[in-house]
């Protein structure tokens, strides 16, 4: 892909990085040649499951990791080089739970703020619409929130010396689906200050939230656009399949001549065929045949899961 | 015949209520989706229900145990998973087997032919001795479940245990749950992914301590007019009132 730093608009760019951790003599790439880009105002999301090293890269942005081969930048400096000004310009929540947990949601926020020679103060306009959740339990001690509540004021803390640049790795993993969705709306507004956003998520559904997405798999980068190019770019006729037997249904869906591959997706299952030409009636048959009286066939536009498991399986 | 049944179970922990008074049955063999936002109660009510934590009041029996008087013999009855905690990283596959074997009681011949059984059902003969953090995730999640049942017991407790795990693997997952399943394992199970709530045989969402809505998907779909599990967890989860909990 064309990467180019000198675009001021450019607030992180990746160039061919890899980064491979000797571990007892034995390499294991965590990261292979990622490229990416990611502008001021945009929110990016790397979709993936554990293990396909977007902890790796978001610790070499934040200048804790140093890269193997290849080279980023953050706001336009070099993370190798230019360490110190990176850091005071960007703001990192790490996957783990990194506050102070003793410390009660005012203290925390307060002390990072003081970090960074900022005040809670000048910058609350920034945090407010994120702040007002947490407020009523400003007193209470950090490690006593629930789990959508730390990432809140995770978000918060990241975000108290107004950086250009957010890193979020994994911010709603084990978060439950209501606070996702809020989560996702502060991002949404977040960006529209201006920052740029790169943010990890294991759920294939947040996709949708994001400007543009990498998707990515042990180390590699399998594609990067946007969620509808990525989309479009699934070749194969798509199928939502479901009966009243839907367990066995999967198995025989998949032993039918014309199914590609075949994977349960919520109340119904996602049918991929071999090759256009395959005629649809010819599946009505087949399952009338074992027994599937009820069964209901419909064409269905792919989703990023759907592109992930097809590109997965290369 | 139940595995679970609950009457009013309760948890207090000084002026808050953490479960209150929920009363719900679970048949041999089903799969129990047991859903709630962070905070809802639901860890608290699985500790009562794997005997780790003594309810402030109501009745509860797993696998035919009362939770108050008989959570040993349940802790030898139930099986644990979770995505977070489940199998010894630095230790063998043979060794991990070993260990929870040891732990659920089962005797050593019990336990060598455990293991032979175990190893050929998930192809894993050559892998004996691969330490366990050499294994691909997805394997690992296969290895840990098996060693969950590894003493056949009457119900296994599922804790998120697809949390983070890649799409392919995660549906392979779900076919070994229902593997279980029909072989008359009861599946208790929690998750933050939707569409495995679909898979359920029955879904609890659990709103403040309280369970809010209790059926077959189908049917809470219909009652609360949504398309899907999520717009329904989304209606219920909302009207939740100690988010910060």
């Amino acid at each position: 892909m064309n990467v180019t730093a000198n675009d001021n608009n450019t607030m992180i760019t990746v160039r061919n990085l890899s980064k491979t951790y000797s571990r007892k003599g034995v390499g294991e790439p965590a990261l292979q040649n990622v490229s990416l880009a990611v502008k001021a105002g945009e929110l990016f999301g790397l979709i993936g499951p554990d293990g396909a090293g977007k902890t790796t890269l978001f610790r070499i942005l934040a200048t804790l990791l140093l890269p193997g081969e290849g080279e980023a930048t953050v706001c336009g400096l070099d993370v190798v080089t230019r360490w110190r000004e990176i850091r005071a310009r960007t703001g990192y929540m790490p996957g783990r739970f990194s506050l102070y947990q003793d410390l009660s949601v005012e203290e925390n926020l307060a002390f990072f703020a003081t970090v960074f020679s900022a005040s809670i103060k000048e910058n609350y306009e920034l945090i407010r619409d994120i702040y007002v959740h947490l407020e009523p339990f400003k007193n209470r001690r950090a490690g006593k929130l629930s789990g959508g509540m730390k990432q809140k004021l995770a978000l918060c803390c990241a975000l108290i010396h107004r950086p250009d640049v957010l890193l979020l790795d994994e911010p709603t993993t084990g978060v439950d689906p209501v606070s996702r969705v809020e989560f996702w709306d502060m991002l949404g507004r977040l960006k529209q200050q201006g920052i740029a956003i790169l943010v990890s998520t294991p759920y294939m559904d947040e996709a949708s939230r994001c400007d543009r997405i990498a998707l990515m798999r042990s180390g590699r980068c399998l594609a990067t656009g946007t969620p509808a190019r990525i989309c479009q770019s699934y070749k194969r006729p798509l199928y939502s399949v479901r009966s009243s037997r839907m367990y066995p249904l999967l198995g025989h869906l998949r032993s039918w001549a014309g199914a590609h591959s075949c994977y349960a997706f919520g109340h119904s299952h996602h049918l991929a065929l071999k090759d256009s030409a395959t005629d649809i009636a010819s599946l009505e048959t087949y399952l009338k045949e074992k027994g599937y009286t009820d069964a209901l066939i419909q064409p269905v536009e792919p989703g990023v899961e759907d592109c992930f498991m097809e590109l997965g399986n290369d | 015949m139940y595995v679970i049944e609950t009457d009013k179970l309760t948890k207090r922990f000084g002026g808050f209520t953490a479960v209150d008074r929920i009363s719900f049955r679970v048949e041999s063999g089903e799969i129990f989706g047991f859903l709630g936002a962070n905070g809802a109660g639901k860890t608290t009510a699985m500790r009562m229900l794997c005997g780790l934590s003594a309810p402030t009041s109501g009745k509860a029996t797993v696998a035919g145990y009362d939770v108050y008087r008989k959570s040993e013999q349940i802790k030898k009855h139930i099986g644990y998973m979770s995505q977070k905690f489940s199998l010894y990283a630095d230790l063998k596959v043979w060794e991990n087997i070993r260990l929870f074997g040891g732990i659920y009681g089962l005797s050593p011949k019990q336990l060598a032919r455990k293991t032979d059984e175990l190893l050929h059902a998930l192809h894993l003969d050559g892998e004996r001795d691969t330490p366990v953090n050499a294994l691909p995730l997805g394997w690992k999640q296969k290895l840990a479940f098996s060693v969950a049942i590894i003493h056949e017991p009457a119900i296994v407790f599922l804790d998120e245990p697809t949390g983070g795990v890649d799409p392919v693997t995660r549906r392979q997952f779900w076919e070994l749950i229902y593997d279980a399943s029909a072989r008359g394992i009861t599946v208790f199970v929690t998750t933050h992914y939707m569409d495995e709530a679909e898979y359920c045989h029955r879904v609890s969402i659990m709103v403040d301590g309280r369970i809010e809505a209790l059926d077959k998907p189908p049917a809470l779909k219909e009652t609360y007019h949504a398309a899907n599990m999520n717009e329904v967890f989304q209606s219920l989860a909302r009207k939740a009132t100690r988010g910060g909990v």
